[in-house]
């Protein structure tokens, strides 16, 4: 590969420091999947459309198809398979098994990772769309606010109506 | 044959035994495999509709850091011939749709390979094309056939005669438009050579059935191939036969010496995996004061492509609904310059049941009768065209069921008189149906020396629950807890079995696990077996003796649906299905099957629509982000319920296939809700804001 394509990055990826050289074009996803081989995050449109790929990135939610890895020189990342620690599920991954919130489980990880972050933004505050006072500090998470919440994670097996009791069960 | 007593594991809500792997990320699916060396290989499609290509200029792309190689026509290995005329892939310089895959750029890393992609110079000899399908095309014609061996055309009676005779008629054409598959996991493939043999892992619905065919088109006998697909992100029939994607991977590897990854891109998606095609539908009723009918006539115009012939069996299922002495069905097809249509779930019994369910509704309104009690008076004895007896038939229990769980009995059949606020409110009543059929297969179980049980078959789970249901089985085969068994699925090195489509997948390696199970009881019962001790099966001969009846699964979907009453946009409410489908394995999976063919069948009714680009020909909206899929605020209330269905005609287990029917009376469902919400017909799909504004 070309030299001036490669460029040296530092990432901590479920707490683990990795030191690595990638393309400049590589997006978070690629490196993730075809470089460190956590495959959990899903590729399912490579266009931030369907949501498969998210991940925490400084805790935060994002589609990480859409991020290219060079732009995030030092950040903190968290994908599915950082969320379960010393083999414990995540309540998260509990619920979606108890609730049956998946079939195929490819848009899964990135559901749950998804979902993980949707809960942190809806502790800080954060109103939604569907939100009836947008000051309020602690409003209910509804199931009307989960659906709302986590409308930017396809899942084509059509596993919502599972996902949103998942979430509100995992969020209790 | 009776439906053995089976009790101990079938029946019970078990999770998903893969549950675990797949919530921790731990899932292996088919483009994640990763073998030591592997290059990336990314498809070029054509961009004209039709005509040749002239010249391929890869300079550019060879000279990028990375390329190694650009694979087309020009320099492809002939391949063999095979009934599925996609899979001839850069077989030459004809180009038969616009998005055909007609050159590959292979490079180290995906990067370089898509810049390849980016730099590779085309240069076409267009000729006119014809991508649209109307009902006057001149060149519809007749099949032989309509899938998959069904005759294309039936009558008895005379349809005439009996319309113009009925005190009351229906005559109205419904449309629906393209519909994509859409799979989470894109079509995806890594090859890898091996002194000759070829290991493919693969996004596949049934990797036997891939295997074999991969195997004729590089001419090699089938124990060289091997197709393994642990894990496979929803199919819904685009993955059930192979697509050009697996054929471009094994050619690249052999080309460039290296293992090879191929993923198909969500945009690629629309021109190369299949769809279901767009159909133009008339259906004509006729009936008395009453409602009972005297005539049905259901008559399909629908396109196919020149590469193949694909018939869309969507008039078949009016053949197995309501009785009435005079009848007619029949398809005509149109050879389109577009990607050949291909399996989506229900293929035949969705877009026809939209139509006919829609019709009966209609008949309904015109002869004041509610629409439960229409359809419950039109119940054949026998199946109506075919005369044979069914093995069970409970679509009045599902209509009945339905109507009480649903809150029926007291509507009023006056449309748009219900208002709150914004909100127009209706509900809408549409019977569903899916034929219970199976297919031969072979399994092995084995008795372990720790004494565990592995059971081994051919199978796939694609999100059904197939791994979770056979373990159950064969639990129960076993007499023993479904802890101690072992289920291998989804490799083509285990005994041959038939895919996972045509909600067959339970029925066929069920029955094929059952005989493996008993086999081995029947083994291990001899004196002094020493573990382990292992047993086959092959179900063909059991299958061919079945005795010769309709054997369907029947169900009622309810809706209700709200509608803007300034903006036209719909919400659906409430959803709620009734099912009769033999014995249910599995309680939690099967609720989940019938949750996601309703919320497909939403999407359906409301959202889904590829369109058409009549100037460039091709799918216009080629992503998630213009081909709308139902998203989580979509689905509100839904709910399935099933029947307790005792049918000892089906196989060991009792059961009917299930992954299909929660599709078929959705849409049909929805539109006659929306119809009672707003006293507006619809009858093209998608239910879109501007049609109910018009």
């Amino acid at each position: 590969m070309a030299r001036e394509l490669l460029t040296e990055i530092v990432l901590t990826v479920n707490g683990e420091e990795h030191r690595l050289e990638v393309d400049v074009r590589t997006t978070l996803l690629d490196l993730l999947r075809e470089h460190l081989d956590l495959v959990g995050a899903k590729k399912g449109c490579d266009h931030g459309q369907c949501g498969a790929c998210t991940v925490l990135l400084d805790g935060r939610r994002v589609n990480s198809c859409l991020v290219l890895a060079v732009a995030h020189q030092g950040a903190e990342i968290t994908t599915i398979e950082g969320l379960s620690r010393n083999g414990e599920l995540h309540p998260l991954q509990a619920a979606f098994i108890e609730h049956d919130a998946f079939q195929c489980g490819y848009c899964t990880p990135g559901q749950i990772c998804s979902a993980a972050g949707m809960l942190a933004e809806h502790d800080a505050g954060w109103p939604s769309v569907v939100s009836s006072d947008l000051a309020a500090e602690h409003a209910e998470l509804s199931d009307e606010e989960i659906r709302e919440r986590m409308s930017g994670n396809i899942c084509r097996c059509g596993a919502y109506a599972n996902i949103v009791p998942a979430i509100a069960d995992a969020a209790r | 044959m009776t439906t053995e007593a089976l009790t101990a594991a079938v029946g019970v809500p078990l999770d998903r035994i893969e549950g675990r792997e797949k919530v921790t990320g731990q899932a292996r699916y088919a483009y994640e495999h990763s073998p030591d060396n592997v290059a990336y290989a990314e498809p070029v499609q054509a961009s004209i509709a039709h005509g040749e290509i002239r010249s391929i200029d890869a300079a550019e792309t060879l000279a990028q850091p990375g390329t190694i190689a650009v694979i087309s026509h020009a320099n492809a290995p002939k391949l063999e011939q095979v009934a599925d005329g996609e899979l001839a892939l850069f077989q030459s310089n004809r180009v038969s749709y616009r998005g055909q895959l007609v050159a590959a750029v292979v490079a180290d890393s995906p990067e370089a390979a898509r810049e390849g992609q980016r730099l590779l110079r085309i240069e076409y000899a267009p000729e006119p094309h014809d991508v649209e399908l109307r009902a006057d095309h001149p060149e519809l014609y007749t099949p032989e056939k309509v899938n998959p061996a069904f005759p294309a055309e039936s009558a008895q009676g005379d349809v005439e005669g009996a319309l113009a005779a009925a005190e009351v008629t229906v005559d109205a054409v419904y449309s629906t438009p393209a519909f994509h598959n859409n799979p989470m996991e894109p079509h995806a493939t890594v090859a890898v050579w091996e002194q000759g043999d070829l290991t493919l892992y693969e996004s596949t619905q049934g990797a036997p059935n891939a295997r074999d065919t991969v195997a004729k088109v590089f001419g090699l006998p089938p124990e060289r191939v091997r197709v393994i697909s642990p894990h496979v992100g929803g199919g819904f029939g685009s993955k059930g036969t192979p697509r050009p994607q697996i054929i471009l991977a094994a050619m690249a590897a052999q080309h460039v010496g290296r293992p090879v990854k191929v993923a198909v891109t969500r945009q690629q998606m629309f021109a190369t995996v299949g769809y279901r095609t767009p159909t133009i539908q008339r259906l004509r009723l006729g009936a008395d004061a009453g409602g009972s009918l005297s005539a049905i006539s259901h008559e399909v115009v629908e396109q196919t492509s020149k590469v193949r012939e694909f018939g869309e069996q969507t008039a078949v299922v009016t053949r197995t609904m309501y009785a009435a002495p005079n009848r007619r069905t029949g398809h005509r097809l149109v050879r389109l310059d577009v990607p050949t249509p291909s399996w989506m779930r229900a293929p035949g019994e969705c877009p026809g049941m939209y139509a006919l369910e829609s019709a009966m509704d209609e008949l309904a309104v015109a002869c004041g009768v509610d629409p439960v009690e229409l359809r419950i008076r039109n119940e054949p004895d026998v199946e109506p065209e075919s005369g044979k007896r069914f093995s069970s038939r409970n679509l009045v229990g599902c209509l009945r069921e339905g109507a009480e769980r649903f809150g029926w009995e007291d509507r009023d059949p006056t449309p748009a008189i219900r208002r709150e606020g914004r909100w127009l409110v209706g509900s809408g009543v549409a019977s569903s149906t899916y034929p219970a059929r199976r297919q031969p297969s072979q399994a092995r179980a084995r008795a372990e020396a720790d004494g565990g049980f592995t059971v081994t078959i051919g199978a796939a789970d694609i999100g059904t629950g197939a791994r979770t249901v056979l373990t159950q089985i064969a639990a129960d085969a076993l007499e023993t807890s479904p802890q101690h068994v072992r289920m291998e699925i989804g490799d083509s090195a285990f005994p041959k079995a038939f895919l996972a489509g045509g909600s067959m997948g339970t029925a066929s390696w069920g029955t094929a696990v059952v005989r493996a199970c008993e086999a081995l009881r029947v083994k291990l019962a001899e004196a002094d077996a020493a573990l382990p001790v292992e047993a086959e099966a092959d179900t063909a001969e059991e299958i061919k003796a079945d005795e010769d009846l309709a054997r369907h699964g029947f169900g009622a979907q309810f809706a209700e649906a709200r509608v803007d009453a300034d903006s036209g946009e719909v919400r659906v409410t409430r959803m709620l299905g009734v099912f009769a489908v033999g014995r249910v394995i599995n309680p939690k999976t099967a609720r989940s099957q019938f949750i996601g063919g309703m919320t497909m069948g939403i999407g359906m009714a409301l959202h889904e629509e590829s369109v058409m680009d009549l100037e460039f020909g091709d799918y216009l909206n080629r992503d998630l982000a213009q081909y709308h899929v139902p998203a989580c605020a979509d689905v509100r209330e839904i709910e399935a319920h099933w029947l307790d269905e005792d049918d000892p005609h089906l196989n060991p287990m009792g059961s009917k296939g299930i992954g299909e029917i929660g599709i078929v009376g959705t849409a049909a469902a929805v539109a006659n809700a929306v119809y009672h919400a707003t006293g507006k017909r619809v009858r093209e799909l998608p239910i879109r804001l501007d049609r109910l504004l018009a």
